[in-house]
């Protein structure tokens, strides 16, 4: 059975992409067959970040106006042969797609694959309306912060007015150091506001700026971020997987929280 | 963090955010915006006007949140503080 997951935020700037890019390279990493679809018409991004940027060929639009056959403009991934990514179109705006061809192109890509990642454009104009339309669930992305928030919320009703039967939460570049000083919502905080699922936690990581350099995404490598990554790509997959201590703390670290909890 | 900051109990920024997010929230997902507010107002204030004479300046209404008495977590309610200025004036003008 095939999964169709919408990457969705609502504001930009929070990490749909690099979202996308890692969930889809880490479920490949598990042995799934993955598509990543850019459905960000006009600005496309994750072929950059994917480091495919120079193998493009086709896009999306050429596939929905029928100038070429899906498997034509599916790019397979440098690392991993069970992964491709259809690209988006750079030049034609966000009218060229309907939700109706998505859901057509979605349910043919359905039979090949077991994951079909769709990362959504900001916004909840056209772009969001074609991403979420072949959605069987979602995983909604936001930071501690206001703005990102409201807009995550407003995603969320969306959502659940399109049934969306599951919707999963991602807390993105959190900042441990600053949660504990007061000066930045917790994990826990966000959660209680949106009152969905969390799936997982992504902590501000500076390997995620030096992946992206590199278009090669830090799924399941040493650094916080990467483990937090496969970790969330596990519980895609159904498997229950402890939430990671984000704090990166060392023995002491752990030994003060000890004691701060006996006082 | 400073010696001050210990001594005074202000809300940390974090907290502040998340007070701000919950009463954004509550109003976002009511749908209400200032301009419907200001007419519930203006209705409301007209209803009780015809019966009791009240501050109308120093009424204060908001959609805020309250735990549901069903037991099924927090719900949006609608808090209308009306300062009453004279329970009788106005009841006796009405004919």
């Amino acid at each position: 059975m095939s999964e169709v997951i919408v990457i969705t935020s609502g504001k930009g700037g929070v990490g749909k992409t690099t979202t996308t890019a890692n969930v889809g390279t880490g479920l490949a990493k598990l042995d799934k067959k993955v598509v990543l679809i850019d459905t960000d018409i006009g600005l496309r991004n994750l072929d950059v970040v994917m480091g495919l940027e120079n193998r493009i060929v086709y896009n999306l639009v050429d596939v929905v106006e029928g100038n070429c056959r899906y498997k034509q403009a599916l790019i397979k991934d440098k690392t991993y042969p069970n992964l491709f990514l259809l690209p988006s179109a750079q030049t034609k705006d966000k009218t060229s797609v309907t939700p109706e061809q998505m859901k057509k192109l979605v349910d043919e890509l359905k039979k090949e694959f077991d994951y079909i990642l769709l990362d959504c454009p900001a916004g909840i104009e056209q772009g969001f309306k074609n991403a979420i339309a072949a959605a069987d669930r979602a995983l909604v992305v936001t930071t501690p912060e206001v703005s990102a928030i409201r807009d995550a919320d407003r995603i969320i009703g969306l959502l659940e007015a399109n049934e969306i039967k599951k919707i999963d939460l991602i807390v993105n570049r959190i900042r441990m150091d600053m949660v504990k000083r007061g000066e930045m919502m917790s994990i826990e905080d966000v959660v209680e506001i949106l009152a969905i699922d969390l799936i997982g936690a992504v902590p501000d990581d500076e390997n995620i700026v030096i992946s992206t350099n590199q278009g090669q995404p830090l799924v399941g490598d040493h650094s916080l971020a990467g483990r937090a990554y496969f970790n969330i790509c596990k519980r895609v997959t159904g498997e229950e997987v402890e939430f990671l201590d984000l704090t990166d703390s060392g023995f002491f670290k752990k030994l003060s929280k000890l004691f701060k909890k006996s006082n | 963090m400073g010696l001050f900051d210990l001594f005074s109990k202000k809300k940390s920024s974090g907290d502040y955010a998340k007070d701000r997010l919950k009463l954004l929230l509550v109003s976002d997902r009511a749908n209400c915006s200032p301009d419907i507010m200001e007419q519930i107002k203006n209705d409301i204030i007209e209803v009780i006007s015809r019966y009791m004479e009240i501050d109308a300046a120093g009424l204060d209404i908001q959609i805020t949140q309250t735990e549901s008495e069903g037991g099924n977590g927090s719900v949006p309610a609608l808090y209308a503080n009306i300062p009453i200025k004279d329970m009788k004036a106005k009841a006796k003008s009405v004919k």
